[in-house]
């Protein structure tokens, strides 16, 4: 487990692509369980490239990234897996497997982890009903509506319970009533442990979510105003262990 | 996950879990279909016919050498009867003297002129033609080696006019000429298995681009490299399967209907290349061996392309 309950750890970040400019620089903060964070900034702000580099999807060009306790960026590809079996994530575009059904999609990074099909039934169909798609269990994605697909892209990442839960843009595409009652599945799962990054441009939403911390990226780069990010409030274990 | 810790080192250091997610159905398909099964079953007939071939010789030529082996003739040359005969004589008396000799038979002088009745016709017979006399020597398995070297100087003194010959080695340029062919089929079975397994590596390729979406995706969700390889190695497997069954189907037909072909000459030849059960094991291994090669083909494939992926 982490150390004081620290789930990421990043060190003077810096991203570029290619050899343009950077597109996130001198990045430090530190994530922890339980907490929720919204992550906001105009829009090529940089939200989504600071995500990848939280599911693993890119490699930072300088810095240093721990997560749960280990140095990311020196660990060997082939050690990759067993972490990123530790995040859930909502793709900004969902990325559904189109050949498989709602339930199959959801029912992926169970599967992934070896649990058994008689185990994994009764906890997906719960979670496809919590997202209001109870009945559309066999649907295919291509079948569903924006917004039904990003309800089976959500239930997909927080049904194996990941420690740190990445979602990109996750209320793009719903009504404000299913937003909120998303928040509120996010909130849940930071009641269980989990660190909760979302990433909105909607600045409405930020209000919905007491004891939230907010992360505002600015052309790349982050505004800590109050410091909670590099200094976190100290939190009280029961709090933390709820 | 339950396993020895040496067992979980070693799988991790595989890429991930080692579960099979086979369950998940990354995989719209089951194989990686299009004509792979053909052009397996096609590599695999090929290959049962060569291997069927180079393993015919093989017995040939080990059934020739066996019968031929420990056989020597002695042959007088000489065109005076009487002399011929007092050699023969000598000769034959010295030979079943000897402790390495086992059998000594000398080849009447009408069955010689039957022999080469069909080369020379009506001048066989006639007693003008000079046949040298033919002696026929079986050396005991315990014979040294060099039985024959002192059987030749031994004759000398006794039948001048002697001269004793290895009978293998009459057909030795032969079994020389056949154990090339034998390598050309060794050959011939390595090319088909790298065409074999240059067409695996074009269907992994085209199946993993198919998928390449649904590849990423899984493999975000925190999929190993080995759980994924292994989806493709199953595809592959199927594959090989079928096509191996076709293949084997052919291949094996075709050979026991040339067998039974080439038992009809049988009769006139000192050994033949008939199989026994161990050479239809060898060539049922065939497929076995190309489901190998197709199996570590798709897995080396998918592994290098996803090892392109952070
Ligand atoms: N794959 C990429 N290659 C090159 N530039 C990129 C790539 N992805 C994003 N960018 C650039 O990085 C900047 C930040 O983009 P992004 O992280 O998507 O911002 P946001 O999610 O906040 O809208 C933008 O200027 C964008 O053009
Ligand atoms: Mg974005």
């Amino acid at each position: 487990m982490a150390v004081n309950g620290d789930i990421v750890r990043f060190d003077n970040v810096g991203l570029r692509y290619g050899t343009g400019r950077e597109v996130l620089s001198d990045l430090s903060f530190t994530l922890h369980a339980g907490q929720f964070y919204f992550l906001t900034g105009t829009s090529g702000a940089g939200k989504t490239s600071l995500l990848k580099l939280l599911y693993l999807a890119q490699r930072p060009s300088r810095g240093a990234i721990r997560m749960f306790g280990g140095d990311v960026i020196t660990l060997p590809r082939q050690r990759l897996p067993a972490i990123r079996r530790r995040l859930g994530v909502v793709f900004q575009d969902f990325r559904l497997v189109p050949h498989l059904s709602a339930f199959d999609n959801v029912a992926l990074p169970l599967r992934l982890s070896g649990v058994s099909e008689g185990e994994l039934r009764q906890p997906v169909a719960d979670m496809l009903d919590w997202v209001g798609l109870g009945s559309r269990a066999d649907a295919r994605p291509a079948t569903l509506s924006g917004g039904e697909q990003q309800r089976v892209a959500i239930a997909r990442a927080v049904i194996a319970r990941p420690e740190l839960l990445v979602a990109d843009e996750p209320t793009g595409n719903v009504d404000p009533e299913m937003a909120l009652k998303l928040l509120r599945l996010f909130e849940a799962l930071g009641r269980l442990g989990t660190a909760v990054v979302v990433a909105t441009h909607d600045v409405n939403l930020l209000g919905k979510v007491p004891d939230c911390l907010i992360m505002r990226l600015d052309n790349g780069r982050l505004s800590d105003p109050t410091g909670a990010l590099r200094y976190p409030p100290r939190r009280e274990p029961a709090e933390t262990r709820a | 996950m339950k396993v020895p810790p040496v067992f979980d080192r070693a799988l991790r250091r595989l890429g991930g879990p080692a579960n099979d997610i086979a369950g998940a159905r990354v995989l719209p398909a089951a194989r990686l279909g299009g004509p792979m099964p053909w052009v397996i079953a096609i590599m695999v007939a090929l290959c049962v016919l060569a291997a069927g071939g180079a393993l015919a010789l093989a017995n040939f030529t080990a059934r020739a050498e066996a019968g031929l082996n420990g056989g020597l003739t002695v042959q007088i040359v000489e065109a005076d009867p009487v002399g011929r005969e007092a050699q023969t004589r000598a000769a034959k008396a010295l030979l079943e003297g000897d402790r390495a000799v086992a059998e000594v038979q000398a080849v009447p002088e009408t069955e010689l002129a039957r022999l080469v009745e069909p080369l020379l016709g009506d001048a066989a017979r006639s007693s003008a033609l000079v046949l040298p006399a033919l002696i026929d020597v079986r050396l005991t398995d315990a014979a040294p080696a060099g039985t024959a070297e002192r059987l030749r100087s031994a004759l000398a003194t006794v039948a001048p006019s002697a001269r004793l010959d290895a009978q293998a080695a009459w057909l030795e340029p032969i079994f020389g000429a056949i154990r090339a062919l034998r390598w050309l089929a060794v050959m011939l079975i390595a090319l088909l298995m790298l065409a074999s397994a240059a067409a695996v590596w074009l269907a992994a390729r085209n199946a993993f681009d198919a998928n390449r979406e649904t590849i990423m995706i899984v493999h975000h969700l925190g999929a190993g490299d080995a759980q994924l390889a292994r989806l493709f190695q199953r595809a592959v497997l199927t594959d090989a399967a079928i096509g191996g069954a076709i293949g084997l189907a052919i291949g094996g037909v075709t050979l026991a209907f040339l067998g039974a072909r080439f038992a009809g000459l049988d009769s006139g030849l000192v050994a033949n290349g008939a199989f026994g059960p161990g050479d239809w094991l060898l060539v049922a291994l065939v497929p076995v061996i190309m489901a190998g090669v197709a199996l570590a083909t798709a897995r080396r494939t998918v592994l290098s392309r996803l090892g392109r992926m952070l």
